[in-house]
């Protein structure tokens, strides 16, 4: 069950699409924005509140990769595996950091402190090979350069 | 609609503007290959298997998604299409399971059939295969997800036809499947189980879970007759094997509706091969049911009536005829009753629902039906539903106002209940039971304050106009507020909306027949429809919603005390005439008892004997207690029914009845529209249809009937019912005919009063309200009303031998407000004592906001749970129906 505070906090952001068509993804991601993920309670009171049928959420959430409906980390870790990168080596970089956080790609660590994630391309090519943490760039790295910028999030 | 020229496969079509290749192709009698189009379902286009040449463009094109052009030439089936299609087919099979030789859906499979057609028989992409497990959480529908082409046809079917978004697309790219929100069960869903996905799906994702192991498509016998449930009149094809039904099915082109069905119509047939059937007549000795013979049965009867007739008259007997039976049935009911009991002592359920319609449209119009069909729903501007849970009583008519809701319809709900429909209404009027006339003279109100009447209407069509005027002025939406708590402002912007649109129709039930003043009630809606010139029109009209598969028919054979078939009146001497000549026997003159009447005279020594088919009165009837102890002091009772019901079982003798499979015949459904039966499969051991069971009973009493089939008693209803004269078996065809049809080159009559009412001129009546007869009170502080739910019908007799509806909605419950429940330290689920004046019952405790503050809900299915133990026998004066809707209760808690 949802909070009180929690439900008054998904309305005002329905409120604040009221006027929009179509305003579920943009809601979804307000709502994981708040919540770090999109907790199944919150999917549910949206639903009802929109008129939407659950299938439908369902079905929006689990085809973007961009929604999740486990707790994240506070930090996410996106490895680029594009072309650029993946002949630079971005094979050792995510082997690097598989072996420091002791997760897989696509997993949270125990401490929620990280989420480990690939991507296809950053758009940073001229970096390669390049991983994001947060709304940070980390370029030209080497994996011995990989734990010192990770242990800055800690 | 325009026409353009264009070729398929070298044939001239004339095609309409605006219809695709596939479509315009399907009418020249031409196939394309297709998976996910539906005809009656938007075309996602994503299958690519109705791909065709169109000259001048490079690629193949999706038929189904391609409009045609004049001149446009089509080439269906090439090597190039054909080659295209077998890779469809190869892509579809790489990864779907080859195991046709015990798929359930073998042998009316699209994707086998297309196989066979094009020649695949195996695939030559290997790759990555999914493996899902069998979903199996429900008793009506097994998933295999395994089985699925991801065509989305059940995707559709549930959120544009049934509106309830249960299923829909999941993941992505090759881990895509159809699932529900969050993978729930089906029974955590807003499933109402009407099985469509299942209809439409083309391939074994989706299937029946209680025909599993039961057969092949191709050993099925396929009989198409009429469902036996409300009064829809949904036509369904039984298949058969072994004398047992297996499964239903509903063919797209059914009339009334299009191939769709509803949970009981598409699951609700176990009861037919039920052991619990009669199979012999029983004589009661000693209190104890003793099998015995037709012939003994029948001559104990016939002594017994011949008796009772000798010893205290004919009118000391009296007869149920039922709603269930066909026409011709009801037809030789009345018949037996009247020419050869020699008494207007006949009746039915009739009675019990629409008899204040029947009374109040026939004074109002000239003709107690409904005046328009259901297809032309669709074409209304504005629906008024008044006291009608549509999609739980009648789910097919339900389907129509969601369609139209959905293009674009303005719907007003009158209800106490927050009833499914209230979630698409543009305004919902929650009004107290009983205060409708109230309601609806306040919106006739504002009507003639604002001057939206139709003055041409009124002046041409109608009389009593100026009298009626007077009244209304006292109904003022201020004052009427109080009356109804509905707020005045939604009382004026109802009456707008209604009296605004081009065509409005009013569609109503029980909620407002089920009234003391019932046939008040339906008088002021025949007024408010009157006063906007919404009768006589296409998609117009005053619609009660008829809620048995014959009650319509069943008041047309004249199984009612005061008419003969067609309404014909008893106390006319002519018509009476008409009928002695045909029948060869003088006939009574004075009109008979009604349903409730008939319990009250047996209490008074007044009826000595009943002749009950098919009903159940002991569990339907108000006031059960009173009922039950009538029947248990007849001197003689019959009761002809398919199974012992809970009023068979006090009888002396039970005659087993064939069940609607079991017997050709016709019903007239809800629209008028006479719809033939065909027999499936043979009566279970020595019962027979009730047609033939009076015929042969009215021989031991010395008047013999000679019909060889139904057909021949229908010739003699046309023959003596003007509105029947052009019923015949041989043109009823596949979409029956609307009466009336007084001629047999006569096409029936899909609205009533199209340029002249019924009775001449529409009749305003001066209707005042008056509150039902039983208000709360210090001592029975809450209303009770009563109703239906969707998985059951009526007292249960058929619904209740059904498996997969018993899961479903085990028991009966009583509905309330969550503040009442507070009140009285309730909780969900407890099992409370719910007593009236006249009784009381055990009832587990359902919290919902569906009660409205000071008002609980209990259905009438469920004989442990018996709502009209506590529901109030006052009588409607004029139609003699019960007061089902209100009562006074109280609710007391038990002591562990």
């Amino acid at each position: 069950m949802l909070s009180k505070e929690d439900e008054e906090k998904i309305n005002q952001i329905i409120d604040r699409y009221r006027d929009d068509s179509g305003p579920l993804i943009s809601i979804l991601q307000e709502v994981q924005t708040t919540f770090g993920y999109l907790p199944k309670d919150a999917l549910f009171h949206l639903s009802r509140r929109l008129k939407i049928p659950e299938s439908k959420i369902w079905g929006v959430v689990t085809f973007y990769s961009q929604f999740y409906l486990e707790p994240r980390g506070r930090n996410t870790i996106k490895v680029c595996l594009g072309t650029a990168c993946h002949v630079k080596g971005s094979d050792k970089i995510l082997d690097k950091l598989r072996k420091i956080l002791g997760i897989k790609e696509g997993q949270t660590t125990k401490d929620l402190k990280f989420s480990l994630e690939t991507v296809r391309c950053l758009g940073t090519c001229f970096l390669a090979p390049v991983m994001m943490i947060n709304n940070d760039y980390y370029g030209r790295l080497t994996p011995d350069r990989v734990e010192h910028i990770v242990n800055q999030y800690r | 609609m325009a026409k353009v020229k264009i070729k398929i496969d070298e044939k001239e079509i004339l095609a309409e503007e605006g219809s695709t290749i596939l479509e315009a192709a399907k009418q020249a009698g031409i196939d394309i290959p297709h998976l996910c189009y539906e005809e009656r379902l938007s075309p996602p286009s994503s299958c690519r298997l109705c791909v065709v040449e169109v000259e001048g463009v490079q690629n193949l094109v999706a038929s189904c998604a391609y409009p045609v052009r004049e001149g446009i030439k089509v080439k269906t089936n090439t090597e190039r299409v054909k080659r295209a299609r077998r890779v469809v087919l190869e892509l579809l099979i790489s990864n779907h399971p080859l195991d046709c030789m015990t798929c359930e859906k073998s042998g009316s499979c699209l994707l086998e059939k297309y196989a066979y057609e094009l020649g695949v028989t195996s695939s030559r992409f290997q790759g990555e295969r999914i493996n899902y497990p069998v979903v199996s959480d429900n008793p009506f529908i097994e998933r295999d997800n395994n089985k699925c082409i991801l065509c989305g046809r059940c995707v559709n079917v549930c959120e544009e036809v049934q509106q309830c978004g249960v299923l829909d697309f999941a993941r992505r790219g090759f881990a895509t499947l159809i699932t529900t929100g969050f993978n729930r069960p089906l029974t955590e869903t807003a499933c109402v189980f009407c099985g469509n996905c299942l209809s439409v799906c083309p391939v074994g994702a989706l299937t029946e879970v209680e025909r599993k192991g039961r057969g092949r498509e191709w050993e099925f016998k396929k009989t198409t007759t009429i469902c036996p449930y409300c009064g829809c009149g949904c036509q369904i094809s039984l298949h058969t094997k072994n004398n047992t039904v297996v499964k239903v099915t509903s063919p797209p082109s059914a009339p009334v509706n299009s191939g769709w069905l509803c949970t009981k119509g598409k699951f609700g047939f176990e009861f037919i091969n039920s052991p619990e059937r009669l199979t012999d007549p029983l004589i009661k000795e000693d209190g104890k049911f003793k099998k015995t013979s037709w012939d003994k049965a029948l001559e104990f009867i016939a002594s017994k009536f011949k008796q009772i007739k000798k010893e205290y008259g004919a009118n000391f007997i009296a007869g149920l005829s039922s709603a269930k039976c066909t026409n011709e049935e009801n037809y030789l009911f009345q018949k037996f009753m009247r020419a050869v009991i020699g008494t207007n002592n006949v009746d039915h359920c009739a009675r019990l629902c629409h008899s204040s319609t029947v009374a109040g449209l026939a004074r109002a119009f000239g003709s107690g039906a409904m005046t328009n069909s259901i297809a032309e729903i669709l074409k209304a501007d504005c629906i008024l539903v008044v006291g009608s849970n549509t999609s739980e009583t009648h789910p097919i008519v339900a389907l129509q106002i969601k369609k139209a809701v959905k293009n674009g319809a303005k719907l007003i709900v009158a209800d106490p209940r927050k009833i499914e429909l209230t979630e698409i209404s543009h305004l919902w009027l929650r009004h107290k039971p009983g205060t409708d006339v109230a309601l609806f003279n306040s919106f006739m109100w504002v009507i003639l304050n604002e001057e939206l009447q139709d003055k041409d209407f009124i002046e041409k069509r109608t009389e009593g106009f100026e009298q009626f005027k007077k009244v209304i002025e006292d109904y003022n939406p201020q004052k009427v507020q109080e009356i109804t708590g509905v707020a005045a402002d939604d009382i004026i912007k109802a009456a707008r909306i209604y009296a605004r649109a081009k065509k409005a129709s009013i569609l109503f039930t029980m909620g407002i027949t089920q009234h003391t003043t019932g046939t008040d009630n339906v008088l002021t809606l025949a007024n408010l429809a009157m006063l906007c010139g919404n009768v006589g029109k296409e998609g117009t009209g005053v619609n009660p919603l008829r809620g048995q598969n014959n009650v319509q028919g069943a008041c047309d054979m004249g199984a009612l005390p005061d008419v003969y078939p067609g309404y014909q009146s008893v106390e006319d001497g002519r018509i009476r005439e008409k009928f002695e000549r045909s029948w060869g026997v003088s006939l009574p003159d004075k009109k008979g008892l009604t349903v409730v009447e008939m319990i009250h005279a047996i209490e008074e020594g007044k009826i000595k004997g009943m002749y009950i088919m098919g009903e159940n009165p002991f569990l339907s009837d108000p006031n059960a207690t009173r009922t039950l102890k009538a029947l248990k002091s007849l001197d003689f009772l019959v009761v002809q029914d398919i199974f012992l019901s809970e009023t068979a079982s006090l009888a002396d003798v039970v005659l087993p009845a064939a069940c609607f499979a079991e017997k050709d015949g016709t019903f007239t459904n809800t629209e008028r529209r006479v719809q033939r039966l065909h027999k499936a499969i043979n009566p279970p051991g020595l019962s027979k249809a009730d047609w033939e069971i009076i015929c042969e009973l009215s021989r031991m009493m010395g008047y013999p009937m000679h019909y060889e089939h139904p057909a021949d008693i229908m010739k003699e209803i046309a023959s003596l019912t003007p509105i029947y004269g052009g019923i015949l078996y041989s043109r009823l065809g596949e979409r029956g005919i609307q009466w009336p049809c007084p001629d047999p080159s006569h096409p029936g009559t899909p609205y009533l009063h199209k340029d002249k009412f019924t009775r001449g001129k529409g009749k305003f009546h001066s209707v005042t309200y008056k509150p039902p007869k039983e208000s709360p009170d210090k001592d029975y502080p809450l209303i009770l009303t009563t109703g239906r739910v969707l998985f059951h019908f009526h007292t249960g007799t058929m619904t209740r031998k059904v498996k997969g509806l018993n899961m479903i909605y085990p028991e009966g419950v009583i509905e309330i407000n969550p503040r009442d429940a507070a009140n009285l330290n309730l909780s969900e689920g407890e099992t409370v004592k719910v007593v009236s004046r006249r009784g009381s019952v055990n009832a587990k405790v359902k919290i919902t906001d569906k009660s409205p503050h000071g008002v609980v809900f209990m259905s009438f299915h469920f004989a442990e749970s018996a709502a009209n133990i506590l529901t109030n026998d006052a009588l409607d004066p004029v139609a003699k129906i019960p007061e089902y809707k209100v009562a006074a209760v109280k609710i007391e808690k038990i002591r562990e």
